[in-house]
């Protein structure tokens, strides 16, 4: 089985992110890989690990990409490959989409390409779906467990968290899996993971070196905002006993017509 | 020179840090108030392969260095004394010093399953009657063909209840001229008859640890778990106490790191006379004495770990680190709750705990009073380390990794 992992570096969620002269920016915060993505590195270590084979981490972005991928080394994927082009800064979700499949068809007989659901930067959500729309691949979005997979027949068999409930999913390899958080508690790195890790030599691929020129994007942001600022009023209601306080509290909530 | 810490190194403290934020923090409190240590923390630490962090692979390590191992006890003090008193006594004052004084026969047979995590160790030298007098430990073993016969009684023994082994310092030879060296130490297997043991409650810190006692009562303990030759006891007692000083030096600045952040967060939150207490030159004057703290005893305690990469004889340097950073926890705790104010003195907030958990460093593993004495020993010219039958070996990749 040859499984590909996509990674993201992304602010790390405790950051202030905010818009200053039309950018966005989260100060100095440090870069982590996506949680989300943690997720998918433990699901494909654990077909990696029941099915044999290999877990490739890929990751498009700049420099500090490797710091994601490398964490990906650490928790126990065997290779990592770096897509990095200047050329690429401020691509859409769908030229990021096109990119991811050019280089996993550059890898070559992949069976399953693993996501995260979504990125907490963005939180557009649709990378995997359109990556797997590039390969005409069939996609397995919000999945929470893997119930089977049989490398012989090619096939995976998958239940979707919905709203309403579950949907079991079949499909053939090669496919594009995309998890949440239910599909199991990402491992830490190992030590052995961390030498491997720090030592690992991550090759980087151009654009010219996946055969292709910038793929357009299609989707522009013409204008990002901060939410506007709330005022927030905190009134602490006492009372002699919790009813009392509870009474206030209830009389309050109608005169402030909040039900 | 170089301040950096390789990328290895700030890997090894990101998992540490994820692991004790993500698994312990929302505990501690609860086990902290029960005075019980949560029965997951051993076998979870094993697991991770923390408590084999800067052991050689062939020992059943980890193979990193012995830095490495002393951001990962800032990381675990950070949260909790308790999880860093865990590696202060099977690391730092027991796997290490097998490790420096076992021979091959014994590191295979008694370290490799230490550092695996699959048996735990603890340290016996303190008694009722003997804590900075080590001179005066009456605990005995007597030989008796192949084996000794152990007697005697060990106190304040963090882990006594929990461990597999202990490394017990015991006198040999009663007769020896000098009584240091009548010593000498053994790794006593606790599940050997004539052993009882218990935990002690009642303690002011390190509430969610355990801290206890063993009583040995005509323990055959066989020669082949004698550590080092007869007489040696005292020498291998202070190896031992260069590493275990080491790792609460450097998990008492994690503890520094724990006041000053929470400290940061409650006076950049809490507001006073129209305006966020940071704002206050004496709330100020607080914080930058903890950065102060932090920075000075992150910085003893990476050299002393710099010198055992090295293989550099750091007694002087770890004692150092471990008196200065001990000494400003237990002033960061104190700061920290007068800048919480009254909150600071409940346990709604971690701070009171950090006060609590800092006093126990100022006193174990040489108190305070002792380092002082040693230093100004060293600087009269009164105390020199002369060369070690065993030193612990400097850090070598190839060795540890292969």
């Amino acid at each position: 089985m040859k499984i590909v992992v996509c990674v993201k570096q992304v602010p790390d969620s405790a950051a202030k992110v905010v818009v200053e002269n039309g950018q966005v920016t989260w100060g100095d915060a440090p870069l982590v890989i996506n949680p989300w993505d943690e997720f998918a590195v433990e699901a494909a270590l654990l077909q990696q690990e029941a099915h044999g084979g290999e877990v490739i981490a890929l990751s498009m972005g700049g420099e500090s990409a490797r710091e994601a991928l490398k964490h990906a080394l650490a928790m126990g994927c065997s290779q990592a490959i770096l897509v990095s082009d200047p050329a690429m800064a401020g691509s859409d979700s769908q030229a990021v989409a096109r990119v991811l499949a050019a280089a996993i068809q550059k890898i070559g007989d992949v069976d399953l390409a693993f996501f995260g659901k979504q990125a907490i930067d963005g939180d557009m959500g649709v990378t995997a779906a359109q990556t797997a729309r590039a390969l005409g691949w069939p996609m397995l979005s919000q999945v929470s467990v893997i119930q089977a997979l049989d490398p012989a027949s090619k096939t995976i068999r998958v239940a979707r968290s919905m709203e309403e409930g579950r949907q079991v999913v079949e499909a053939r390899f090669p496919a594009v899996v995309s998890v949440g958080k239910d599909i199991a508690e990402p491992r830490y790195p190992s030590f052995m993971g961390i030498r491997k890790a720090s030592r690992a030599v991550i090759p980087t691929w151009s654009l010219a070196d996946l055969g292709m020129t910038v793929p357009t994007s299609v989707v522009k942001w013409p204008e990002i905002t901060n939410p506007p600022a709330r005022e927030v009023v905190t009134e602490i209601i006492s009372g002699d006993s919790p009813q009392e306080i509870a009474e206030k509290l209830a009389d309050k909530i109608l005169a402030e017509k909040v039900l | 020179m170089d301040f950096a810490l390789t990328e290895e190194h700030r890997m090894v403290q990101q998992m540490v840090r994820e692991f004790a934020q993500k698994e312990v923090a929302p505990i501690i409190k609860e086990y902290d108030r029960k005075q019980e240590m949560a029965g997951f923390i051993l076998p979870r630490l094993g697991e991770l392969g923390i408590l084999g962090i800067c052991l050689p692979v062939r020992y059943g390590g980890q193979g990193m260095d012995y830095i490495a191992l002393g951001l990962a006890c800032e990381e675990l003090e950070a949260v909790d004394s308790t999880l860093r008193v865990v590696m202060s006594v099977h690391v730092g004052l027991n796997s290490l010093g097998l490790f420096q004084w076992a021979t091959e026969e014994q590191k295979q047979r008694l370290l490799v399953p230490q550092a695996r995590g699959e048996r735990i160790g603890c340290f016996g030298l303190t008694e009722p009657g003997a804590g900075s007098d080590v001179a005066s430990i009456a605990s005995s073993a007597r030989r008796n063909g192949d084996v000794y016969i152990l007697n005697g009684e060990k106190m304040w023994i963090s882990l006594a209840t929990k461990a597999h082994h202990a490394l017990v310092v015991a006198r040999t030879n009663p007769e020896a001229a000098d009584p240091h060296d009548g010593l000498s130490a053994f790794l006593v297997e606790l599940d050997s008859p004539g052993i009882s043991r218990g935990d002690i409650h009642g303690k002011l810190g390190v509430r969610a640890g355990s801290t206890g006692w063993i009583a040995f009562q005509d323990v055959r303990v066989p020669v082949e778990n004698r550590i080092g030759e007869e007489g040696e006891g005292f020498k291998i007692a202070m190896s031992c106490l260069d590493n275990g000083r080491y790792t609460v030096a450097a998990g008492a600045t994690g503890l520094i790191r724990a006041c000053l952040e929470a400290s940061v967060r409650y006076a950049n939150q809490r507001e006073a006379f129209g305006r966020q207490i940071g704002k206050f030159q004496l709330i100020q004057q607080k914080i930058a004495r903890m950065v102060q703290f932090y920075d000075a005893a992150r910085l003893l305690y990476l050299r002393a770990g710099w010198m055992k990469n090295m293989g550099l004889r750091n007694t002087r340097e770890t004692s150092l680190a471990k008196w200065f950073a001990t000494d400003a926890s237990f002033e960061a705790a104190a700061e920290a709750i007068q800048v919480h104010g009254a909150y600071g003195y409940s346990d709604e907030y971690d701070v009171e705990r950090y006060l609590r958990n800092a006093k126990g460093a100022v006193i174990y593993e040489g108190t305070s009073e002792i380092h002082q004495l040693m230093q100004a020993g060293y600087a009269l010219g009164y105390r020199d380390d002369p060369p070690l039958r065993c030193e612990l070996p400097a850090y070598d990749p190839k060795f540890w990794q292969e």
